[in-house]
């Protein structure tokens, strides 16, 4: 795979050699957004580390007591709703890749002056407020609807009854309606990145590619896609991050039975207001998460992504 | 006479990839669809979510539901002061990455990736945590700093792109023609930039009007306009909120159009470089 090697290389940003009273100068650009970063979202997950820490009740006021077992407590407690957000979110991540990869590639090589058209269409649904697409899907996914009817005719969904992505020959309120609500509300954030490392491939690679007697199917595999990895990384870490805190589609798409550990966290904080439960669920997702990212990271070989 | 025997399955090949992304498309766009299609609606009951008969009673009467045009124009408020803060701090944090080394440059660029990298459930409790801590009364000014909070660091992504790709001999020509630093940065820095900073300044503008999750927690008794929708999903559901998001669709898909049209009419008629 030497063709790897046709990845651009960055350039070094350049370097000015600063006089002595401009030294200042990136310190003050700095200060006020780090310090509003420190301040707004550092020291906010100190004094969650300390709220998990904590014992008490409402009435009495919480004490930090070093009570470690609060996170056994609680990941004894919604180990389930842990899974189920991982897995939720990875199969959303997959399908987004499915879904958006054809789309990114529409974009980049196929669409020519219909190019700009259809990258508005891809982030003019933004526009409308999220939670009423995720609404409309109630509307598509809705009982005797043609959606459900058409797949209940194909017998598909006694399959998927059968697999439990569905209960009842209906599609509300299970699994796969949680699960095609994420992907859909994430899958601009895996086609843009995708679209943008696709873009900047040479076109002249797949000539060559093909001059060398590859189908289009090795082009695809030994230049397109490996060349794409950088969009694939960072599109999938971008969808797949949101997607496992999100609570939104679980409670608005799917029942009790498809809790997501987001829903516990908001529960815990806003309704039961037991922060150090709270606190220490989020912490545990927030684990879980960055580990996932870093060791996914460490594997792809991208570690800059800003 | 291989070529001519190549070609359906290449044919064939060509358009999978179209047709599939084709129908990727579609299923982005339908919830549109369905939104603006049941703007129309006549619904029977609380809920918006059965098509009944078609009606212009809520085009014509757009801001009839209680609260519904106040969150709106609470979230339009939220959306520029937290796009002008993020845009302003996000710029300066930028060009100084870029442009400048100095020490402690690695933690710096953790600190910018995280708040990207972290579920937003975490960043919405952990702020909660601390505002509560600090006896800071929930409203408008704490969902406001939490807003620029998770804009800024996308801001920077946006703008170090842009000034990343930028040929400094530009700025150098600027100055051997006697231009001061100021000038050198109003007349041939800044407008360089200019798109990223706008690119960077339209995300934040539509990630704090759109955001539900950190808002929710922060926000006390303070209604945004996607905590509205939100509350209604659970009281009943207005037609006027399909005929405010069709209104946003229709109005975002012009400005960009016709922005795009701006674009390509200037780049026709400049000089080619």
């Amino acid at each position: 795979m030497t063709l790897t090697e046709a990845r651009p290389v960055k350039a070094e940003p350049p370097v000015h050699k600063p006089s002595t009273r401009k030294r200042l100068v990136p310190y003050w650009l700095l200060v006020p957004g780090i310090l509003w970063l420190l301040v707004f979202f550092a020291l906010p997950l100190v004094y969650q580390a300390s709220t998990s820490l904590q014992t008490g009740s409402l009435e009495a006021g919480f004490k930090v007591t070093w009570h470690f077992r609060t996170y056994l407590d609680a990941f004894g407690e919604y180990w389930p709703q842990f899974v189920r957000s991982l897995l939720y979110a990875g199969t959303a991540t997959i399908l987004c890749l499915l879904l958006g990869y054809p789309l990114a590639y529409l974009i980049a090589f196929k669409a020519g002056r219909w190019r700009n058209l259809v990258l508005v269409l891809v982030i003019a649904p933004f526009f409308t407020s999220f939670l009423i697409r995720t609404l409309a899907w109630k509307t598509i996914l809705a009982d005797g609807g043609p959606v459900v009817d058409v797949l209940n005719t194909l017998h598909i969904l006694d399959l998927t009854d059968f697999l439990g992505w569905t209960e009842g020959s209906r599609l509300l309120a299970t699994p796969l309606a949680v699960v095609c609500g994420l992907t859909y509300n994430f899958l601009p954030f895996m086609i843009l990145p995708l679209y943008t490392s696709l873009e900047r491939i040479d076109g002249k690679l797949h000539e060559a590619a093909g001059d060398l007697y590859a189908s289009p199917a090795t082009t695809f595999r030994k230049v397109t896609f490996p060349l794409s990895m950088p969009g694939v990384v960072s599109g999938t870490l971008l969808t797949f991050i949101p997607a496992a805190g999100d609570y939104v589609n679980a409670e608005l798409l799917g029942s009790t039975d498809t809790k997501m550990v987001g829903s516990v966290i908001q529960s815990q904080f806003l309704r039961v207001l037991d922060y150090p439960t709270a606190a220490a669920l989020s912490f545990i997702l927030m684990a879980i998460v960055l580990v996932m990212v870093t060791v996914y990271m460490r594997k792809s070989g991208t570690e800059d992504l800003v | 006479m291989t070529q001519l025997s190549k070609r359906p399955v290449t044919w064939l090949r060509r358009n999978l990839v179209v047709i599939a992304g084709l129908l990727t498309l579609a299923y982005m766009i339908l919830p549109n669809v369905v939104v603006m299609v049941f703007s129309f609606n006549k619904p029977n009951g609380r809920f918006n979510y059965a098509w009944q008969q078609f009606s212009l009673d809520a085009w014509k009467d757009p801001c009839g539901v209680a609260d519904l045009c106040g969150s709106l124009a609470l979230s339009l408020q939220l959306g520029f002061w937290a796009m002008l803060g993020a845009t302003v701090l996000g710029t300066m944090v930028a060009f100084a990455l870029v442009r400048y080394r100095f020490r402690a440059r690695g933690a710096i660029n953790s600190l910018i990736f995280l708040p990207m990298a972290m579920p937003e459930v975490v960043m919405a409790a952990s702020l909660l945590t601390l505002f509560l801590n600090m006896g800071a009364p929930l409203g408008f000014w704490t969902v406001l700093i939490a807003h620029i909070m998770f804009c800024l660091s996308f801001v920077v992504t946006a703008v170090k792109a842009r000034v990343m790709s930028m040929d400094p001999r530009l700025e150098e020509a600027a100055r051997d023609l006697y231009a001061g630093p100021l000038q050198t940065f109003l007349r041939v820095t800044l407008p360089i930039a200019a798109p990223g900073i706008a690119a960077g300044a339209l995300l934040a503008f539509s990630l704090s009007f759109d955001d539900f999750i950190i808002t929710n927690f922060n926000a006390g008794s303070t209604v945004t306009f996607p905590m509205f929708v939100w509350g209604s999903a659970q009281r009943g559901t207005p037609v006027q909120i399909n005929v405010i998001g069709t209104a946003m669709f229709v109005i975002a898909v012009l400005v960009v159009l016709g922005g795009q049209l701006l674009a390509s009419r200037r780049k026709n008629s400049a000089a080619p470089e």
